[in-house]
């Protein structure tokens, strides 16, 4: 079935899944459901210890079995320890056909792909896949659909019951006996730990684990104890040059310099741009170098942003420090200054993934942005956009918020390169859809900026701007002159992976990569 | 007739190494004046023909919007010179820069297989423009000479590296080496009307060095720089196009002089600025480098 950005979604496919297929963006506002609630088992007796001696105890206590979903976070990035911890003993146990409920995978989880392979784990839901996962996946090793969501489409997946969790793994920078989750101290902070509030709040069965056990009480804790039922200690939980970097040197090539000031000049010629705006920007390059050019302009006009929001940055936080920012509602932090400022500024905040980006709660922080900027794998002639699958075809990427945040902000920018090394970032159909385009309203690249026709009103406010602005089909025609337009990624029919739309239904899949054949 | 691109804005010219397709396939979003695609230092010595392969199909293939597409030989002591002139030639570049340039015998010798290689390739003659790049205390002492030896010729350029290792000093930061060949180079170019720019500034850790410097060489009278990034190209822009207060009094000084000459006044006063004949010239360069760069659109 045809759904609304064009894409043929099999019927297998939906009758697998009991999904529908995307029929547009905010198709489901004012949808009525039911939440869903989690088994729990109460803890009444103040005797009874939470603490277990290890991630094999708390596996046996919370009765793993076959069949079961287990979920993580991703706050440890890179360097997270705690998926592989956790399935290494599941695969020692004999357990098999575990789901894997991630708010994201990455690299650092490629030790637990030989358990793809014998069965161990047999699904994935992420809001990203990288490494071998997503070669895994996109060879046609996992044996169910990996289901792809974004931040809020993974809370609303839960907690409208679509996808239940057996047991969460919460690895926890902090922790106390009783289970009061902190995402700073300890060796391994992360600065907060939005992603996993749905899991706690949402699963049968929630272990803590930790590397860092301090005294009762662990508050303000991120995620408290009366969704928790075990905590194990362990060694490390990840490892912590890997979780967070030092701030990234502001960059300094000139590519990425150029498109963040063409975003800034474009930013500051919207009505938006005004005392008291949100904006949220991404961890690229030039969405960093946006900000730092943005930050300039504020202090200049004496402009204030009324509300930072999302994966935060060492720059974001500078702005906050320097006054020019209210509030920095923040779900993740990607490098040492944004973890050193929530610590310390009061007016830098955590929210939950649901508070965040969920379509399907009473209204998100998404719903207030004015801006947000964003980066793209590729970008096609009606404003989708694929951060998901690789132009090679395989799955190297991650939703994230970003689906979320193009859907609530008043401004959705996108700035992507017009080449990505000799691949087309523009194009006339991306791989895959993951971002449907109507909610991208301009796409900004080194050759040019193209408002997207929707936009009748910003293409007007635009009218007098000094920009070099152009149609989406002049920059792809340019793309394609240069580099030549490349021939479809060969697929087989056999689909090994749904993106999911924000609010549950399908948006495109993922086939299985065909061999090359010369 | 003298050619009509030889007296075009040039207060930026990047240079472009042509063993770098990545590089040379779209320069021109940057905008500077002109690039300077090399064939010399930047190019390994065993990748000369792969340079020049790379730089053919570039000239002939990509559309740099207008933007004056010099290429860098090779020194006229080196074997590749005469081959890089055909490519250059048979691509269609604008402009060609003679490296190591000492005498207006070298200019001539690379005019001559210009000439022929535009025979060669049916290219209208006349068309390609030299530079001639000054990199010796004896290119430095002949400049005079040099900027006269063809009608080709559009400028001199300042090699401070060679330069002053041939100097026996180095580059100090300060200028001071400098000196001399940046003076007599803009006097020997002004004397016989050609462009003259000044050498690269290499540190991109110092923008604020490579600002002073440029501020300087704007006052000395260079007419731009040869660049090394893409992040000067703004900051020379900014130093080199006249600023608006600038140009409204050049407008005021060009019509009040206009007017007061019919009226036979020959000194007067221009926003309490003493005027005559003598600033007349300077207001109209002000003009015409506002005009060509995009940001005075009057009739003067």
């Amino acid at each position: 079935m045809i759904n609304a950005v064009g894409r043929d979604i099999p019927e297998e496919v939906l009758k697998a899944t009991g999904k529908e297929v995307f029929k547009g963006a905010y198709a489901y506002d004012d949808h009525e459901y039911t939440k869903a609630a989690p088994k729990v088992h109460a803890v009444c007796d103040p005797k009874r210890s939470k603490v277990v001696e290890s991630i094999h105890e708390a596996l046996v206590k919370c009765g793993i079995k076959d069949g079961m979903t287990l979920s993580f976070h991703h706050h440890f990035r890179e360097g997270d320890y705690v998926v592989n911890m956790v399935m290494e003993e599941v695969h020692k146990m004999g357990i098999k056909d575990i789901t894997i409920c991630a708010s994201s995978l990455g690299k650092a989880n490629d030790p637990i792909v030989p358990y793809i392979e014998d069965g161990t784990i047999t699904g994935i839901e992420s809001s990203g896949v990288r490494g071998k996962i997503g070669e895994a996946i996109s060879t046609g090793r996992l044996k169910k659909l990996a289901i792809m969501r974004s931040h809020g489409g993974r809370v609303r997946a839960v907690e409208s019951g679509e996808t239940h969790i057996d047991i969460a793994f919460i690895g926890a920078p902090t922790c106390d006996d009783y289970g009061n989750m902190r995402a700073n101290g300890g060796k391994s902070d992360c600065g907060v730990l939005s992603y996993a509030v749905v899991d706690a709040e949402y699963a049968d069965k929630v272990v803590a684990v930790t590397d860092c056990l301090v005294p009762f009480p662990n508050i303000p804790a991120s995620i408290s104890m009366i969704h928790v039922d075990y905590v194990c200690v362990v060694d490390a939980i990840g490892d912590p040059k890997k979780i967070a970097s030092g701030a990234a040197k502001p960059t300094t090539d000139v590519r990425k310099i150029m498109m963040a000031d063409y975003c800034t000049q474009f930013v500051i010629n919207t009505p938006y741009f005004k005392e008291g705006f949100s904006y949220q920007t991404g961890v690229g390059g030039a969405s960093i170098a946006s900000t730092i050019s943005l930050g300039k302009i504020m202090e200049e006009r004496g402009i204030h942003m009324g509300l930072g929001l999302g994966g935060i940055t060492t720059p974001m936080c500078n702005l906050l420090a320097k006054g020019l920012v209210n509030k920095l509602v923040d779900t993740q932090d990607f490098d040492m200054g944004a973890i050193e400022s929530i610590k310390s500024n009061p007016n830098h905040i955590e929210i939950s993934a649901s508070e965040y980006a969920n379509p399907f709660n009473k209204g998100a922080y998404v719903n207030k942005l004015d801006f947000v900027i964003l980066a793209s794998l590729e970008v096609d002639v009606n404003f989708n956009c694929n951060v998901v699958v690789g132009s090679d075809g395989m799955i190297t990427g991650a939703q994230g918020g970003h689906p979320d945040t193009a859907a609530g902000a008043k401004c959705t920018i996108v700035i992507a390169p017009l080449l990505q090394g000799r691949i087309p970032a523009i194009c006339t159909n991306v791989t895959t859809v993951t971002t449907p385009g109507e909610t991208v309203d301009v796409v900004i690249t080194d050759y040019g900026i193209a408002i997207n026709p929707r936009r009748q009103d910003l293409i007007e406010c635009m009218k007098d701007v000094d920009l070099p602005f152009c149609t989406i089909e002049e920059l792809r025609d340019k793309a394609y002159a240069i580099v030549g337009e490349p021939d479809p990624v060969q697929f087989d029919d056999r689909v090994v992976g749904v993106i999911e739309a924000r609010d549950g239904t399908i948006i495109d899949v993922v086939r299985k990569i065909k061999d090359f054949e010369f | 007739m003298s050619h009509p691109n030889k007296k075009r804005l040039r207060r930026s010219m990047m240079f472009l190494n042509c063993q770098k397709p990545g590089l040379i396939k779209d320069p021109y979003i940057y905008k500077p004046d002109s690039i300077m695609l090399d064939l010399e230092d930047a190019v390994a010595e065993n990748q000369k023909d792969a340079a020049r392969y790379s730089l053919y199909h570039a000239l002939q293939e990509i559309d740099y919007h207008g933007v004056e597409r010099v290429v860098r030989i090779n020194g006229l002591d080196t074997p590749h010179w005469k081959e890089d002139i055909r490519v250059c030639v048979a691509g269609g570049a604008d402009t060609i820069r003679i490296a190591k340039t000492e005498s207006a015998q070298d200019v001539k010798t690379v005019e001559e297989h210009v000439l022929a290689a535009e025979k060669e390739f049916g290219r209208p003659e006349g068309s390609t423009l030299l530079m001639a790049a000054l990199e010796s205390c004896k290119g430095v002492l002949n400049a005079y000479e040099i900027c006269r030896a063809s009608d080709r010729l559009i400028g001199i350029a300042l090699s401070g590296g060679d330069y002053t290792k041939d100097l026996q000093t180095t580059i100090t930061g300060t200028g001071v080496e400098l000196m001399g060949a940046r003076q007599h180079m803009i006097m020997a170019a002004r004397a016989a009307g050609v462009q003259c720019w000044d050498t690269v500034f290499t540190n991109l850790d110092d923008m604020e060095g490579f600002e002073k410097e440029t501020q300087m060489i704007k006052l000395m009278g260079f007419d731009g720089k040869s660049l090394v990034n893409p992040r000067q190209i703004a900051i020379v822009h900014k130093i080199f196009t006249p600023a608006e207060k600038e140009i409204i009094f050049a407008e005021k000084v060009v019509r009040e002089i206009d007017d007061k000459k019919a009226k036979g006044i020959g000194v007067f006063t221009v926003d309490g600025k003493m005027i005559d004949i003598a600033f007349y010239d300077g207001a109209k360069r002000t003009l015409a480098m506002a005009k060509a760069a995009g940001v005075y659109k009057g009739d003067l």
